[in-house]
């Protein structure tokens, strides 16, 4: 089995990876039933023996000891990681792990990026180091991160950088959370674009979430358990918004959403941490969804939301679940899959569903979904046989779709407006190594990486004939 | 002579691991001595302790598949696979040739050689070596096509026979049409003989033959190890002299590899019935021997469903094509005939010169082998392997799939990054088109 090491920067980095290890635990728990510190487990936790003083870590199969996160925690400012320190995870992490500063970096990329990230270098380097050397067969990266901020945004992409330089032949897999439309930070655009030409360039895959959708989401669970029909009562903790059971105490107001994000960080590593018959390894998913090394960005989707009350489960609940994936209203971000282009899709299956179910929906549904006509059998499947908590089955669906391409180009036409102003543009550039062609390179990235996805789009619907075939001479 | 086997990525362990089950479990059944002995000389060996221990090697990038096979294969009590005959890693391929052919096989490679040295050294004499894998994957696909290549290099003299399962059509990783495509070309200039299942064929026959409701990998391995061992399993050959052969592979390619450009080889198993139905049918060597043939010449994979309107050409009517006719020619036909009466049974029907190409004789196509013990408890059955155009078209979809990706780029830039270029993806297409124009112009 292999491990991977979460990297969480900034505070909506912070909070959503809290959120991502008190769930993590919640589940080994329901799983793990005889304590024992098994594959599974390894995977992202260390077992130490703290009573030896010098935390040596025990090896898979012995009693769980004390469980240590795989993970680097990084912010400029103290809040976020203080409160997680003071919390009931703080056995989980040691001070090594972390990274902090007091001034934080003001909404700013530039200061995260080039100010921070040439200071803190060193540092991040060596809790890398570190972290990377419990592993015995270290496959991931994974990093969480806001790109609306600063530090998140900022610092972020720069140990993205230093993620690439120093261990080329792993995975990164970055979970991206964009601002909405709305958001209260002017600066935003400004962040996120720059923090969109880092990832393009040097992220594996992108997860990309868009707030909004997780308020969507969420209102939309609510509604259901306050408001729902006779008849329909959510079962207790079964929706993908419930922190129940956990470690932490009360709910806090971001909690809700950041529990949809840390679920979708479960069952992508599921395959890796639990048996399957049909299992997706990490490294398998980079390989069958990115045909193309910078449309990277995969569209999740997480279903079912929440589980009724009542248990039976017929069949036709079980292909909804499947047309539920492909749904708008389950997506986290705002796009609408089904009638823009699909590169390719990833269906990744936990609990109690059967080679059979899957084939025959898949059958079903690649009818009414537009693929590329080079990959009209673009699927990738995996089955994963524990399903999460309150659940007996889930599915998470991983589209390389270009409906991310009016996200970006939303985004854009933000980025532009402030821009052609020259808003705020002072307080970036007074930082040092920040220039004006950092922002017009950013905007030409993203610009083409649009062109990329619209040239995909443009093939839409067009018939396209077999590419003719080499002919041999006799 | 004994026969080593390589068992490569998930697919080989698991294929393999059934295999020597299924060799294990028919040879024990009350058969007659002679036949007992030949099969376990064969495939198995004895160690000091007194264990019975499978002639192979297992190869993985990852431990699950491998622990796995090993208990599965311990707790049938009969045998087992030896303690050390295995080899590992943490991390697997990632579904990518090129990450196991140009990273995994080199550094492993030494590793891999000895453990298949250690086993050859234990045969008295080595009838051959058998890789057995699938092509969709990173392992199976990448590392076996490399281990074939350093088997290839250890051991210029000896037989290597090939098992390859080829994925289902609608596909389980959206790749395995380039890792097919680069496995089977390189796997042609290095192998003898290439012998290959595909999944979706014995799905088919597990719901419609062996009405299995849900289907899982293990019946669908269970139909691969049955036609397999129905090949492997000792057998009386034109050359052997009223023993059992001491050289089948070596028969098995000379037969019908004749050709360095045809060396795919189909397989096809009557009768395949659930196993609850076997005692209460009967059989005639006629009945199955006629069945046999006419899937033999529509390119009908097995008993049911069979087009009885396809007819051997007459003279003038024969036509190159692809999409043509339906009628299937032959290179070369091995037929092998398990159980009750073979002696009696009358194969004429296969030496009908209409169903090969014209460049040998009936006589020379058609080869014949026999044995008068039943086969894992069918009491007659009869196996072809074949080397004809029935393979064709699913090789034409192919790599039609992965020409039209290829013409796109998509996904190349996963090869290249592992050492893989553009020039040797076209090199492989090249020789597979090659290879599919080849048989196409069988006639």
């Amino acid at each position: 089995m292999t491990q991977s090491v979460v990297v969480q920067v900034g505070q909506c980095g912070n909070q959503v990876g809290c959120r991502f290890w008190d769930l993590a635990l919640r589940e080994h728990a329901h799983v793990n039933k005889k304590g024992l510190y098994d594959e599974a487990l390894s995977s992202f936790f260390r077992n130490v023996d703290s009573r030896k003083g010098d935390e040596t870590a025990c090896g898979v199969g012995g009693r769980i000891l004390h469980l240590k996160a795989r993970a680097v925690l990084v912010d400029m400012e103290e809040g976020v990681v203080n409160e997680i320190l003071q919390g009931p995870l703080r056995e989980v992490f040691d001070s090594t792990q972390l990274l902090t500063d007091v001034s934080g970096s003001g909404n700013n990329w530039a200061v995260g990026h080039m100010m921070y990230g040439s200071a803190y270098r060193e540092q991040i380097v060596e809790k890398l180091r570190r972290a990377a050397e419990h592993c015995d067969c270290l496959q991931c990266f994974f990093l969480i991160h806001s790109m609306g901020g600063g530090t998140g945004s900022g610092l972020g992409t720069r140990v993205l950088s230093l993620l690439e330089e120093e261990f080329p032949e792993v995975c990164r897999i970055v979970t991206s959370i964009y601002p909405s439309v709305e958001d209260d930070v002017i600066t935003s655009p400004y962040n996120s674009v720059l923090a969109m030409r880092e990832l393009t360039e040097h992220a594996d895959c992108v997860l990309p979430v868009e707030n909004q959708s997780l308020v969507d989401i969420v209102s939309k669970i609510q509604h259901m358990s306050h408001g729902g029909k006779p008849g329909q009562t959510i079962k207790r903790d079964s929706s993908i918004i419930s922190g129940q059971g956990g470690l932490s105490g009360a709910e806090k107001p971001f909690d809700a959403m950041n529990n949809i994000v840390a679920n979708l960080l479960l069952n992508i590593t599921s395959s890796a941490r639990f048996e399957g018959s049909l299992n997706m390894d990490l490294n398998e998913i980079a390989m069958n969804l990115v045909p193309f090394p910078r449309l990277h960005y995969l569209v999740p989707s997480l279903t079912p939301l929440y589980t009724l009350a009542d248990v039976s489960v017929p069949t036709r609940r079980l292909d909804q679940m499947f047309s539920d994936a492909f749904s708008k209203d389950h997506q986290l971000i705002r796009a609408d899959p089904k009638h823009s282009l699909y590169l390719a899709c990833a269906l990744m299956v936990r609990g109690n569903v059967q080679v059979s179910d899957l084939r025959r929906n898949i059958e079903r549904l690649r009818l009414s979904l537009p693929f590329v006509s080079w990959n009209q059998e673009g699927w990738k499947t995996g089955l994963c046989s524990v399903p999460p908590v309150g659940h007996s089955h889930s599915l998470l669906a991983l589209a390389n779709n270009t409906c991310v391409k009016p996200t970006f180009m939303e985004l854009r036409e933000r980025f532009t407006k402030l821009y052609r102003k020259k808003a705020h543009l002072h307080h970036y550039l007074h930082v040092e190594g920040m220039e004006q062609s950092c922002f017009s390179e950013a905007i030409t990235s993203l610009s083409s990486l649009i062109e990329e996805y619209h040239h995909l789009d443009a093939s839409k619907g067009r018939l396209m004939h077999d590419a003719p075939r080499l002919s041999i001479c006799r | 002579m004994s026969v080593v086997t390589v068992q490569l990525g998930q697919c080989g362990n698991q294929v393999g691991q059934e295999l020597f089950g299924v060799l294990r479990g028919d040879a024990e059944e009350g058969q007659r001595k002679t036949y007992r002995t030949a099969s376990w000389e064969r495939f198995f060996r004895q160690t000091a302790h007194g264990d019975v221990v499978a002639r192979a090697v297992l190869i993985d990038m990852e431990p699950k598949v491998i622990n796995h096979s090993m208990a599965k294969a311990a707790t049938s009590g009969r045998w087992k696979y030896g303690d050390a005959s295995h080899f590992s890693q943490k991390q697997g391929s990632g579904n990518n040739w090129a990450n196991g052919y140009c990273v995994h096989g080199p550094r492993h490679r030494e590793v891999v050689e000895e453990l298949v040295r250690r086993e050859v050294e234990c045969c008295d004499r080595l009838a051959g070596l058998m890789a057995m894998m699938s092509v969709a994957g990173g392992t199976g696909s990448g590392v076996g096509t490399y281990v074939t290549q350093c088997l290839r290099d250890v051991y210029p003299k000896s037989f290597i026979l090939n098992h390859l399962t080829w994925p289902y059509g609608t596909g389980e990783v959206i790749v395995q049409n380039y890792n097919s495509v680069l496995t089977l070309a390189h796997l042609y200039q290095l192998s003898d003989a290439i012998l290959v299942h595909e999944n979706d064929t014995v799905h088919r026959i597990c719901s419609q033959l062996l009405n299995i409701k849900h289907i899982s990998f293990s019946d669908v391995n269970r139909v691969i190890a049955h036609q397999l061992g129905s090949v492997l399993q000792p057998a009386l050959t034109a050359d052997s002299h009223g023993v059992y052969s001491r050289n089948p592979l070596g028969e098995l390619v000379s037969t019908l590899a004749c050709h360095p450009e045809y060396k795919l080889l189909s397989v096809c198993t009557i009768p395949q019935m659930p196993s609850s139905s076997i005692a209460y049918s009967t059989f005639s060597w006629p009945g199955l021997l006629k069945h046999l043939r006419q899937m033999l010449i529509s390119n009908s994979k097995m008993e049911e469903g069979i087009d009885w309107q396809v007819r051997p050409p007459v003279g003038s009517e024969r036509t190159r094509s692809l999409t043509g006719a339906s009628f299937n020619t032959s290179l070369a036909n091995l037929l092998i005939l398990r159980g009750k009466d073979v002696f009696s049974a009358d194969t004429g029907g296969f030496e009908d010169p209409a169903l090969y190409t014209s460049w040998l004789s009936s006589k020379e196509a058609l080869n014949l082998w026999k044995c008068p013990v039943p086969f894992n408890k069918y009491e007659k059955s009869a196996t072809l392997v074949s080397n004809s155009q029935a393979l064709l078209r699913p090789l034409d979809n192919m790599v039609g799939k992965a020409w039209n990706m290829f013409a796109s780029r998509a996904y190349i830039h996963q090869y290249i990054k592992f050492g893989i270029s553009e020039e040797d993806f076209l090199d492989s297409f090249t020789s597979l088109e090659q290879v599919i124009a080849s048989y196409s112009q069988l006639c």
